[in-house]
């Protein structure tokens, strides 16, 4: 490692060559200011508001794209770098929708902690705010163009981690705009409203569609009885808002907390994920007996499916047909719930806590529902679930911790890790296996599917046959995947694919700053909660046996596949060429 | 016509710019077989020799550059003539594309050899589309002459030329946007580093060189009396090609010593003044020159005269403006094209052309404070220091050399509107 000599306001650092600026400030506890500059993410240069003195150099130079070298001597804090990084935050107030107190990202904004930083107190420069439509006509998300500040992260995570490219620029100068193919619907475009781009906004310029109202408004109905589900990986997140370590296993705080808010029962979705993995594993050994579609490929994480339905079509037949754990828990809470508990079916509200903006699409699927009503009826984000404790004023870090209700409140250390990359894999690996050798599985760690490479395979020894296995998270490795299905070429029987970086704990819907080093944090904490874990089987969990004995009859049975199994639509993808005046191009 | 030269120009009407054997009778393709007897660091020692100075506006040393570009170490390099003539009131190179397009392939291909590059490209202004077929012929006959493919003269240098079209951005003529339209991207100019010169078209080290100098190079090469060395004065050696359009009686082209004075080109060469009026002002290098009053008028057209009064040569355009044009009229139309032109992906560029815009609309109507003055000289300082590329660096230099030259324009009028 070849190091360099620098000097950061005449501080000597020693530092590695090729470090950028604004990483080298870093270690001597200098915050450079910077928005389009993301961690996770290939540099921009584009908001300039990273930029330094570097003596010798004729302009002040971008702290995030420009290397150190040898003998470089940066000043941060010169009248220079402050009248113009202030100057250019001027810029971007005057063309921002100001209205922090009333917006989503209030106290959680870059460019209002920036404007705190440097105390802009005031602007000489006129408004020039354009109040364009906001983009709302999808169940997910919501992009407000009159906040957004043109930084790129959100084209970078649509790019760079899934691939897609749903988002993009178009025009120029100061009619440029982050938008979509001739400024369609998000949900007419190639998004598959995973929310990666919500997650890494500096601003409110894409959001969480907000369901917190809704959700206050049944809480306070006193006919109604609100129950909630809560996704695995939603209590290693939550504490972040509450100033609790990165990867805080937050569990008991939260149910505590879910009570409070006034939830007539607060359940785990691990229930649901214990039920998956009875369901998918069962049809997994089911395709392998009787020569089904292989390989077979996971359907918990909802952007993945709607990326499936819109790109692969004709390869629909390789999703397992379970439901995901949502839906799974949804469908349960609409008929064995009300027939367990005595409350009539149309006074239950079913509620979900998930990392994940696409599961509020996944939940309004006409598929998902039955007699009139849907299955989940509301899906809150970790964010908003974030607001709502908030709204209620608990001093979250100090509460208590309750424990789930009963019968849909227990679940397995393998459903725990569904939140994982590489957990459902591992959950119905642990059942597969003593299901199809009838010999109990002692070591239950699959090491080998863990980690956050964007691929990793994996052989299984099932004792009469192997079976190679496969992971991918991100819509960018999934694809690799895909094109190999496509061209015939892979040997895989079993892959678990997640949309989001990470799996859950990187979900759109998770607190904003959920960076690499956060979702390792992240990951490591589900994997202590499933270590801890007495049960670490999805089919040892009693009450998963027990609704087996007392309503479902076995995994795949009739009711099985009418409540807990689905199927997909191949979605057609229209673009409009009709603006095109084809004539007028074709006589030039 | 005695105050022009003929040294870039000496071709121009002298063979059919259809034919490359009418090229090849006067001289055409000896520049090419005598770089092949030499290395290409003998090559760009000679341009070096010459202390020839980019034409694209930046100034920068060709054989410095030639040089760099040969010791990068890679598998393939690439050329490129950067033929993207966007500066308004620059219209030099379009002259020697139309005058003298194998002269251009016959330098590229010299460069090319001088550099190991093994493609070329001209990146041609979509406003010049009426010049491809003359430079897809050039290039094909070329071809056919065994000038461009491989082995190249038996040398065992290959070499192909390709010929790009622009879309129509200012913002192309900047390098790396340039590269990026090439790549089949937004013409959006790339952060840097890193460079070019390592990591340009299609991640191949790349050298982008303006039509006139890349034009120089063959009769650099063949100029063994050193001709080039009589012209010129003080640093800035030889010659120069320059537009001039405006208010001026006989807009054009010409070739002129460095060292004419500016009044020796706009009354002698451009016929001075529609109507002898007076001149309001001049702007040099196109519109993201720098504007002086008539007092530079005397001043010799050097790089270094020039840059004492406070202007560049940049592209070689001078812009002459009578006194039918208000400065702030002028301002306005200038500012017009960069809130048009900027390609709005930094920050400063992009907000600070678009209030630049609205502050000129103040002083318009005379309603502008001290505040806003403050404001913009602030803006137009951030804009130069801190945008990501040369447009947003120079797109104020109009109005900031304006601020300094014409001072009493900028007068606060009213006292009321004063806070």
């Amino acid at each position: 490692m070849e190091m360099v000599n620098v000097k950061i306001n005449n501080i000597p650092l020693k530092i590695e060559k090729g470090t950028k600026i604004l990483e080298a400030a870093k270690n001597i506890n200098i915050d450079i200011p910077h928005l389009c500059y993301h961690p996770d993410q290939s540099i921009k240069a584009h908001c300039r508001i990273c930029t330094v003195e570097v003596v010798g150099s004729r302009r002040l130079l971008a702290a995030c794209s420009t290397e150190v070298w040898e003998g470089m001597e940066i000043h941060t804090d010169t009248k220079l770098v402050r009248d113009t990084q202030v100057g250019i935050l001027e810029l971007i107030l005057a063309t921002h929708e100001q209205n922090c107190l009333t917006c989503s990202r209030n106290q959680n904004c870059d460019l209002q902690k920036l404007c705190s930083r440097f105390n802009v107190l005031n602007s000489n420069l006129p408004d020039v705010t354009e109040h364009l439509p906001i983009h709302n006509t999808n169940p997910s998300i919501i992009r407000d163009p009159a906040k957004c500040v043109k930084c790129g992260r959100c084209i970078k995570a649509c790019k760079e981690v899934q691939g897609i490219s749903a988002l993009t620029y178009a025009g120029r100068s100061d009619k440029i705009a982050v938008t979509t193919a001739y400024n369609k619907p998000m949900e007419e475009t190639d998004c598959i409203l995973c929310g990666q781009c919500s997650v890494v906004c500096p601003t409110g310029a894409i959001v969480e569609k907000d369901d917190t109202q809704k959700v206050l408004d049944v809480l306070q109905n006193p006919k109604k009885h609100v129950i909630v589900q809560v996704a695995p990986s939603v209590r290693v997140a939550l504490g972040d808002a509450f100033g609790l370590p990165k990867g805080t296993i937050v569990t008991g705080q939260m149910v505590t907390a879910l009570k409070m808010l006034g939830f007539d029962r607060v359940f785990d979705t691990n229930f649901g994920a214990d039920l998956t993995i009875m369901e998918e594993g069962s049809e997994l050994l089911s395709r392998i007996k009787n020569n089904g579609t292989l390989p077979m490929i996971t359907s918990c994480s909802s952007g993945w499916v709607n990326y499936m339905e819109k790109n692969y079509g004709d390869y629909l037949e390789h999703l397992s047909s379970t439901k995901s754990p949502q839906q799974i828990f949804g469908a349960i809470s609409k008929t064995y719930y009300p027939e367990q508990s005595g409350i009539d079916v149309n006074d239950i509200v079913t509620v979900s806590i998930m990392p994940c903006t696409a599961k509020k699409f996944e939940a309004a699927r006409p598929e998902h529902g039955r007699n009139g009503h849907q299955d989940v009826d509301i899906v809150l984000t970790t964010r908003e679930l974030t607001k709502l404790i908030k709204y209620v004023g608990l001093n979250f870090a100090s509460l208590p911790e309750g424990q789930f209700d009963s019968p849909l409140g227990s679940g397995t250390g393998a459903a725990i890790i569904f939140g994982n990359t590489g957990g459902v894999m591992e959950a119905a690996l642990r059942t597969v296996y003593e299901k199809y050798t009838g010999k109990e599985l002692k070591s239950v760690e699959f090491q080998e599917v863990r980690g956050l490479e964007g691929i990793r395979e994996s052989i299984i020894d099932l004792g009469n046959t192997k079976i190679k296995v496969a992971i991918a998270h991100t819509i960018a490795s999934a694809k690799i995947i895909m094109e190999k299905i496509k061209a015939g070429t892979c040997d895989y029987t079993f892959i678990e694919i997640m949309a989001c970086p990470g799996g859950c704990i990187g979900g759109g819907g998770q607190p904003i700053k959920s960076t690499t080093d956060v979702k390792h944090l992240r990951m490591d904490a589900l994997y202590d909660i499933d270590k801890n874990n007495p049960l670490r089987k999805s089919h040892e969990n009693p009450d998963i046996i027990r609704i087996y004995k007392d309503f479902l009859g076995e995994p795949l049975s009739e009711k099985s596949h009418i409540l807990l199994h689905t199927e997909y639509h191949k979605v057609k993808k229209t673009h409009d060429f009709s603006y095109l005046k084809t004539e007028e191009i074709s006589s030039i | 016509m005695s105050k022009t030269v003929s040294f870039i120009t000496k071709n121009f009407g002298k063979y059919d710019v259809s034919s490359i054997g009418s090229y090849m009778e006067c001289g055409g393709f000896d520049a090419l077989k005598k770089a092949i007897t030499l290395s290409g660091e003998e090559i760009a020692g000679i341009v070096a020799a010459a202390k020839i100075k980019g034409r694209g506006g930046a100034g920068y040393d060709m054989g410095r550059k030639l040089a760099q570009a040969k010791s990068v170490i890679a598998e393939k390099k690439v050329v490129i003539c950067n033929a993207d003539e966007g500066e308004p009131c620059t219209f030099k190179d379009r002259m020697l594309l139309e005058n003298d397009p194998f002269n251009l392939i016959e330098s590229m291909i010299i460069t090319g050899y001088t550099v190991d590059a093994e493609d070329g490209y001209i990146y041609l202004r979509e406003e010049y589309c009426h010049l491809r077929p003359l430079l897809l012929n050039a290039i094909r006959q070329a071809k056919t002459y065994g000038f461009l493919g491989t082995n190249i003269l038996g040398k065992g240098f290959n070499f192909e030329i390709h010929l790009y079209s622009g879309a129509g951005a200012y913002v192309c003529g900047e390098g790396t946007a340039l590269i990026e339209s090439i790549e089949g991207k937004a013409g959006r100019p790339r952060m840097k580093p890193p460079f070019i010169k390592q990591c340009g078209l299609y991640n191949r080290p790349t050298c982008v060189n303006n039509v006139e100098s890349l034009s120089l190079l063959s009769h650099i090469l063949l100029d063994e009396d050193k001709e080039y060395q009589t012209y010129g004065m003080g640093d800035s050696i030889g010659t120069k090609l320059i537009s001039v359009a405006g208010n001026v009686k006989h807009p054009g082209v010409f070739e002129i010593p460095f060292g004419t004075t500016v009044r020796e080109i706009v009354y002698d060469l451009a016929g001075g003044i529609d109507g002898d009026r007076p001149i309001r002002l001049l702007q040099f290098g196109g519109a993201s020159g720098k504007i002086a009053s008539s007092k530079i008028l005397d001043t010799p057209y050097t790089y270094e005269d020039l840059k004492r009064s406070g202007v560049t040569v940049g592209s070689g355009a001078i812009l002459v403006i009578d006194d039918r044009t208000s400065l702030i009229e002028f301002l306005q139309s200038t500012q017009e094209f960069f809130s048009h032109e900027s390609c709005g992906q930094c920050t400063p560029c992009r907000e600070g052309n678009r209030h630049m815009k609205l502050f000129l609309q103040k002083l318009a109507d005379g309603t502008h404070t001290d505040k806003d003055i403050k404001s913009m000289k602030k803006i137009a300082k951030l804009m130069a220091m801190s945008s990501l590329c040369g447009l947003g660096e120079t797109a104020q230099s109009a109005l900031v050399s304006a601020m300094n030259q014409f001072e009493d324009v900028f007068h606060v009028k009213s006292s009321e509107v004063q806070e």
